[in-house]
């Protein structure tokens, strides 16, 4: 059973907002999420906050209010949000709070992530090989070759993820794309086209997370945690941003972190009605459907081709046109994703509602260097 | 003539134009890693010896670099002087699989279980006018009529 509640829910835009700071879009979160559940900045005992690029979080409170609360700040890759929401349960869990926020923003420049090593050993990079866009790449390519995904699956996926984001008011890409028009754009990473590829991007998400018996103070409409958990890599597994990988094969975190999430939660993939994958990339969205349990490895194909994964699907996935057409600010991302899941839970979710009157909805973050978080959620 | 200089030290070296990478063993365990370590993922134990990894392998993996990556960090020609690359993951038999830059580019030409051999791949001329270079793996003679799927 859940200890932990989410009572209050803010969103800054997804996409390239010029003239705001990504801090601004968190604060910008931080106050619709203290509306959403009618409370004030100096009701909350705790934050955890996390960005890549868009400065320490915990500075923020020279905005918000400099009220003396603990304020941890996270950095997790991709990872970061679901961190940030996994340090907030922890600590309610604990007893050390009642009630506090996960808060998760950025703003990246344009273009693949730069990633360097320790100045004057930078091989890695100088030689070409330090971009996270070859590693998708790559691993979908031996996935492909293992399992027989063709590259028609990749661009429904994508395709998908625009129609979705579509009809998302806060999402980035706006425009519905055909399959045809995925598959001939430009290639970046073969087999991934650049309409299969997400895009660093700004945004901000900040939730009020408290315990579960007093969620009803906060809202008439709690959404309860039934888990939250974070594993890393373990030995041979297949990571982003590895120099050399071991023969030996490990599932991988997600896998793991999936797992122990389903465990804490004490039910199965069957028992989930809508879930947000991460979906860097076309390819990790098809591989993540597997490695998160919703079907065996290869299975995809076919769950494609049937629409299983459509808002009014068996399983609809990345209700909110993902990563793909959300872009990706490192740490509002798994944020966004539970952001998704409260709306859709709460019915809330407009357009893209899904019909089948969710009960249970699941997220899943992934990031360098081998690092995926999980969620499971409930009414 | 000018001096092939690595593009670092301790990644490979560089012996009569052919490089040979540099790896560690672990001596409780067997797991080979790359670059050099010292501590094992696999057993935890910290004792490793230095080793030249193989040179030949078969292609794992692979994907194709069709954008100018930002530089820095990268050394090679940028901009209208930028050329695609192949880059992929090499499995050296019974040791690992190393990640690296390849020759070809060309789809293809690109076949999962093909046989690779190690070679040197220029990058840049430094301000002293050397030739920097990196690893890459080139499709051996033999592998040009396709590989297995392993
Ligand atoms: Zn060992």
């Amino acid at each position: 059973m859940s200890n932990v509640a989410i009572v209050g829910i803010g969103m800054h835009e997804f996409g390239r907002t010029d003239g705001v700071s990504g801090m601004d879009q968190g604060v910008i979160a931080v106050r619709r999420a203290l509306a959403d559940c009618g409370k004030q900045w100096s009701d909350m005992q705790f934050a955890v906050g996390g960005s890549m690029d868009g400065g320490a979080a915990d500075t923020m409170v020279s905005r918000i209010g400099l009220t003396g609360l603990p304020f941890t700040n996270v950095v997790n890759g991709c990872a970061t949000g679901g961190t940030a929401l996994a340090q907030a349960v922890n600590t309610i869990e604990s007893g050390a709070a009642d009630v506090g926020m996960a808060i998760g923003f950025d703003k990246h420049e344009p273009g693949a992530f730069r990633i360097r090593g320790p100045r004057g050993k930078d091989w890695y990079g100088g030689s070409g090989l330090a971009l996270t866009t070859q590693f998708f790449g790559m691993k979908i390519t031996r996935y492909m070759h293992e399992y027989g995904i063709s590259q028609a699956s990749l661009a429904r996926v994508a395709s998908k993820a625009f129609r979705n984001g579509s009809i998302n008011p806060m999402a980035w890409r706006r425009k519905p794309l055909s399959e045809q028009e995925v598959l001939d754009s430009l290639m970046l990473s073969y087999p991934l086209t650049q309409y299969m590829f997400c895009s660093p991007g700004e945004g901000g998400v900040a939730m009020v997370l408290c315990r579960a018996d007093k969620a009803k103070d906060y809202t008439d409409r709690p959404i309860y945690l039934q888990a939250a958990a974070v594993r890393t890599r373990k030995f041979g597994s297949f990571e982003v941003l590895a120099p050399s990988i071991a023969l030996e094969r490990d599932a991988g975190p997600t896998a793991a972190a999936s797992k122990a999430a389903f465990e804490m939660a004490g039910i199965g993939p069957e028992d989930i009605d809508v879930a947000q994958l991460q979906d860097t990339e076309a390819g990790a969205e098809i591989m993540h459907m597997a490695e998160n349990g919703f079907c065996e490895h290869g299975e995809q194909e076919q769950m494609l081709a049937n629409g299983d994964t459509e808002i009014n699907g068996r399983l609809p996935v990345n209700t909110d046109g993902g990563c793909l057409a959300n872009g990706e600010p490192i740490g509002a991302s798994g944020l966004r994703q539970v952001y998704e899941n409260v709306l859709q839970l709460r019915g809330d979710a407009g357009e893209r509602q899904v019909p089948n009157d969710p009960k249970v909805a699941y997220t899943h973050v992934y990031g360098a260097p081998g690092i995926s978080g999980v969620t499971i959620l409930s009414r | 003539m000018t001096t092939n200089v690595a593009v670092a030290d301790g990644i490979f070296t560089i012996d009569n134009g052919r490089p040979k990478l540099l790896g560690s063993r672990c001596t409780n365990c067997d797991n080979h890693m790359f670059p050099r370590q010292s501590g094992c993922p696999k057993c935890m134990f910290n004792e490793q010896e230095d080793i030249e990894l193989a040179t030949t392998g078969t292609l794992w993996t692979w994907t194709v670099q069709a954008f100018p990556p930002k530089a820095p960090p990268y050394l090679g020609p940028t901009g209208d002087d930028f050329v695609p690359y192949g880059v992929g993951y090499v499995e050296l038999p019974g040791q690992v699989r190393v990640e690296a830059r390849l020759t070809v580019s060309d789809p293809e030409q690109l076949i999962i279980g093909m046989e690779m051999e190690l070679v040197l791949d220029p990058l840049c001329i430094d301000e002293d006018g050397n030739q920097v270079v990196t690893y890459a793996f080139a499709p051996t003679q033999s592998s040009t009529s396709g590989g297995d799927a392993s």
